[in-house]
């Protein structure tokens, strides 16, 4: 831990560095940016355009999760499904994150749905095969032993069937976060009028990288945050039961 | 009934024909076949886990079977009290913890699978079935791969449970002498398809049983087997 703080503060050290160095305005100081992120805060414009993004994180992150989670288990389950719904996945998987959003945007109109939409559509594919492959991978003889014991339905599903998809779960919860969050930038540069992405646009047309990475660095910081409190607790979670190796 | 598989070069193998039998209601009935005759099969064309098959299988209205696997078959994320409480939901607090003390497992609760003994994982697969109250009590090979000393006290103890609570078991084995042991009625499968080619009643069971009727028992057994591989 205390080595990761080091390496933190060399990376800034870094920059203050070469900013010295550039004297440039297009390389400010560590402090300049803490500056107009304290500017931007104040006037609530920052919180403002994060809250924005991140609620459209959240939407389409969890719209993602929870119909890639559905179809995965359906097609790891069902060969015909599998058959029917590969192609549809491979297509999906093989166009450009900028195709789908590009699409939405003139298809249903530059709306928060359309930016929404894209940005499930793009993360969806991913979500899907990584649940196939823990739906494969399930225990027959778990299911079996459901079966004899005439267990309902609710107690398969969130005792038998999830916690063997729960590594597969978190796997995708994980890869599918930095994805969303990626692409909600994009989203917002080319087709929204607030969040952290048309801010950076904003930033991009008059060369502010002040701005800029007042934005980028918080924004950041949150997922950095939501990585290692949410995410890495639930894997541990999840998997208490394992015998401890060390 | 009959039962054939596919197997995997595509030619059909019959596994079991005219295979038919009854189970008379609370006593203990052992299915005795050497390994790979089917025994598994029969088994689970009985509980309704294979219904691809040929025949009839006839359970009294309302039969809730409580199984025991030849693997324990827990849920390795739950412990092993919750184990026992999600196959039954509706059994009392008190009457998992007797259960559970009935069978030795009584302080190991709160582990999960992963942390226990197979024997004492197969302990806990047996308080799971008598958790459910069952009145039809399956077993598939439940004390293989144990100690003989530890496979005949948990056999005391499953006789102990099913003589206290009266349920029609199920034994599956391939041990001739555990089914002499804890049965009322012994099976024998044999033959290729196979079948039930023989049966017999145990006039004097379990605690009544004399080591020479033993013996006259398990000579009557192995005559027959002796005739069906001549």
């Amino acid at each position: 831990m205390l080595l990761r703080i080091l390496s933190l503060l060399l990376l800034i050290a870094i920059w203050q560095a070469a900013s010295m160095l550039a004297a440039s305005r297009l390389l400010p100081e560590p402090l300049a940016v803490v500056d107009v992120m304290l500017r931007e805060a104040r006037s609530g414009a920052l919180f403002f355009n994060l809250g924005t993004t991140l609620a459209r994180v959240a939407i389409s992150f969890a719209l993602a999760m929870f119909f890639g989670t559905l179809f995965g288990i359906l097609m790891g389950r069902s060969v015909t499904l599998d058959r029917l719904g590969d192609p549809w996945l491979v297509v999906l998987l093989n166009l450009p994150a900028l195709v789908i959003i590009v699409l939405a945007y003139i298809w249903i109109g530059l709306t928060d749905t359309a930016a929404i939409l894209a940005v499930a559509l793009n993360k969806l594919p991913n979500a899907t095969v990584t649940i196939r492959e823990g739906a494969r991978s399930l225990d027959a003889g778990l299911e079996e032993m459901a079966t004899v014991f005439a267990m309902p339905w609710q107690t398969r599903l969130r005792h038998v069937l999830l916690p063997q998809l729960a590594p597969y779960v978190a796997a995708a919860t994980r890869s599918g976060l930095s994805i969303v969050w990626k692409i909600v930038l994009v989203v917002e540069l080319l087709g929204r009028s607030n969040g952290v992405g048309f801010e950076i646009g904003t930033a991009f047309q008059v060369f502010d990288v002040a701005l800029l990475l007042a934005y980028a660095l918080p924004f950041v910081g949150i997922m950095l945050a939501i990585e290692s409190f949410l995410v890495q607790p639930f894997e541990q979670h999840v998997s208490r039961w394992r015998i401890k190796t060390a | 009934m009959r039962k054939a598989f596919r197997t995997a070069s595509g030619e059909v193998r019959e596994v079991l024909r005219d295979f038919s039998t009854s189970l008379a209601v609370g006593k203990i009935h052992a299915l005795v076949g050497p390994s790979g005759y089917g025994k598994t099969t029969a088994l689970r064309i009985v509980i309704g886990l294979d219904r691809d098959f040929e025949g009839m299988v006839t359970l009294p209205l309302g039969t809730k079977i409580g199984m025991v696997f030849q693997e324990p078959r827990l849920l390795p994320w739950r412990s092993v009290l919750d184990n026992l409480r999600l196959a039954a939901p509706r059994a009392s607090e008190a009457n998992l913890v007797r259960i559970a003390t009935d069978l030795g497992i009584a302080g190991h609760l709160r582990y999960f699978p992963g942390e226990l003994s197979l024997g004492l994982a197969r302990r806990v697969a047996l308080a799971r079935a008598f958790a459910v109250d069952p009145n039809f009590l399956v077993l598939d090979e439940p004390f293989v791969s144990l100690d003989a000393a530890l496979a005949m006290r948990l056999g005391d103890e499953l006789v102990a449970l099913v003589e206290h609570t009266e349920v029609t078991t199920l034994l599956v084995t391939h041990d001739i002498d555990e089914a002499i042991r804890l049965a009322d009625h012994i099976m024998l499968l044999g033959g290729r398809p196979a079948k039930i080619v023989a049966d017999f009643d145990i006039a004097f069971p379990r605690a009544a049983m004399t080591a020479n009727y033993a013996a006259k028992i398990k000579a009557q057994i192995g005559a027959v087997i002796a005739e069906a591989v001549a």
